[in-house]
């Protein structure tokens, strides 16, 4: 006779882009490079804080970003004025960057140059707040970006993110004084769930802001260039 | 949307299982346990499964989602609460941060239920 029978999987529905993730960050550990993953709602001005950081860190920090937010080719040629790799993700209509779609970006990287030259990889993940905090892609550090324009309840809304950040930026503070928005409330906000982030408020406009991010970003990097070389042993 | 890449996830998942078991049984139920601090949405998972399903091996199973309530633990306050989603996370009695989740963040497969011909009864 049929008989109804269990049986216990207990799998993590995350496991595969997990195992991915892990499989990624085994490669930039041993090239000896941090990756971050930067991350926002669309239009919260990842791209503008790319180019400035591109513009501020190179040559002394070699990067190379892994374009995942392209509405045109042209956020690509963006950056490539820069003098850095920008390998483009066709994430088709996935609403964010899976481990997968990165080790490919990678690879392509590991393919097209020598990838121990390089000390940074910065992911721009798809604009969206919700589940790019929820597939990770190998980065060592998650970087948040909220736009003083999106109001001082995001942070509430979308939890997720923004209690996963190491590193919080506030962009666009130049429009700060033209907006009714409360920096001490957003800061209170994200700091009821993620007591130890960083915060910086920046303007890419302006430039406000953006030395504390650039040591930060050194600090992160010297730091676990330190543990990558006691591991590998290099 | 990513509900859809959370299916093929589970269904490549019990795919695996399904392929290791010798007599391809009949899958009626998936357990799933979903956390209320996840960017997961029972009702947009449920509905990616069926349209996912149709015509494959989970033909007619059911997707069973239980949710889990994030949970949080207060060192200050040696007690465990459960914060608004969307309005506070801090600790109502101390105003702690929230440090500790102790539940809301699973997205598991738990079990999963089959019919099988049994040749002893
Ligand atoms: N005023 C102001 N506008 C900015 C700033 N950063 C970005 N923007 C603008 O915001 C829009 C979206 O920026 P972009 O970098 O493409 O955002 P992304 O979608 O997150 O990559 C563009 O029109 C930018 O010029 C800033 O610091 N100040
Ligand atoms: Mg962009
Ligand atoms: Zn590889
Ligand atoms: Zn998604
Ligand atoms: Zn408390």
């Amino acid at each position: 006779m049929h008989q109804t029978f269990d049986a216990a999987l207990g799998i993590d529905l995350l496991h595969a882009n997990q195992a991915g993730a892990d499989h990624n960050r085994t490669h930039f550990d041993e090239w000896g490079i941090t990756c971050f993953n930067v991350m926002s709602s669309p239009g919260a001005g990842k791209t503008a804080l790319l180019e400035r950081t591109l513009a501020g860190l190179t040559p002394d920090l070699k990067i190379a970003v892994i374009e995942g937010d392209m509405t045109t080719e042209l956020d690509a040629d963006r950056l490539r004025r820069y003098n850095v790799p920008v390998i483009a993700i066709n994430t088709g209509r996935s609403c964010h960057l899976d481990a997968k779609m990165v080790a490919g970006g990678i690879h392509r990287l590991a393919h097209e140059y020598n990838p121990t030259e390089f000390d940074l990889v910065l992911v721009e993940n798809v604009g969206n707040l919700v589940c790019p905090a929820e597939f990770e892609v190998g980065e060592h550090v998650k970087v948040a970006l909220l736009s003083v324009t999106e109001g001082e309840d995001k942070p509430l809304k979308y939890p997720v993110m923004f209690q996963e950040a190491d590193c919080l930026l506030i962009t666009k503070m130049d429009l700060a004084p033209h907006l009714d928005v409360d920096l001490n409330q957003i800061i209170a906000n994200v700091r009821q769930m993620n007591p130890h982030v960083t915060i910086i408020p920046v303007s890419a406009k302006t430039g406000e802001g953006l030395s504390e991010w650039f040591d930060w970003v050194r600090t992160e990097v010297g730091q676990l260039a330190g543990m990558q070389s006691l591991v590998v042993g290099h | 949307m990513h509900e859809t890449d959370m299916t093929k996830a589970l269904i490549l998942t019990v795919r695996d299982w399904w392929e290791a078991q010798p007599e391809r049984p009949q899958i009626s139920q998936i357990h799933l346990t979903v956390g209320q601090f996840t960017c997961v949405e029972p009702a947009s998972l449920q509905f990616a499964f069926e349209v996912q399903t149709q015509n494959s091996f989970l033909q007619g199973a059911k997707l069973v989602i239980r949710e889990t309530p994030l949970i949080a633990f207060c060192h200050r306050c040696q007690q465990e609460y459960q914060p608004e989603i969307g309005i506070q996370y801090a600790c109502p009695t101390c105003s702690s941060p929230m440090e500790d989740i102790r539940s809301g963040r699973e997205l598991k497969i738990e079990r999963i239920e089959y019919e099988q011909f049994n040749y002893m009864s």
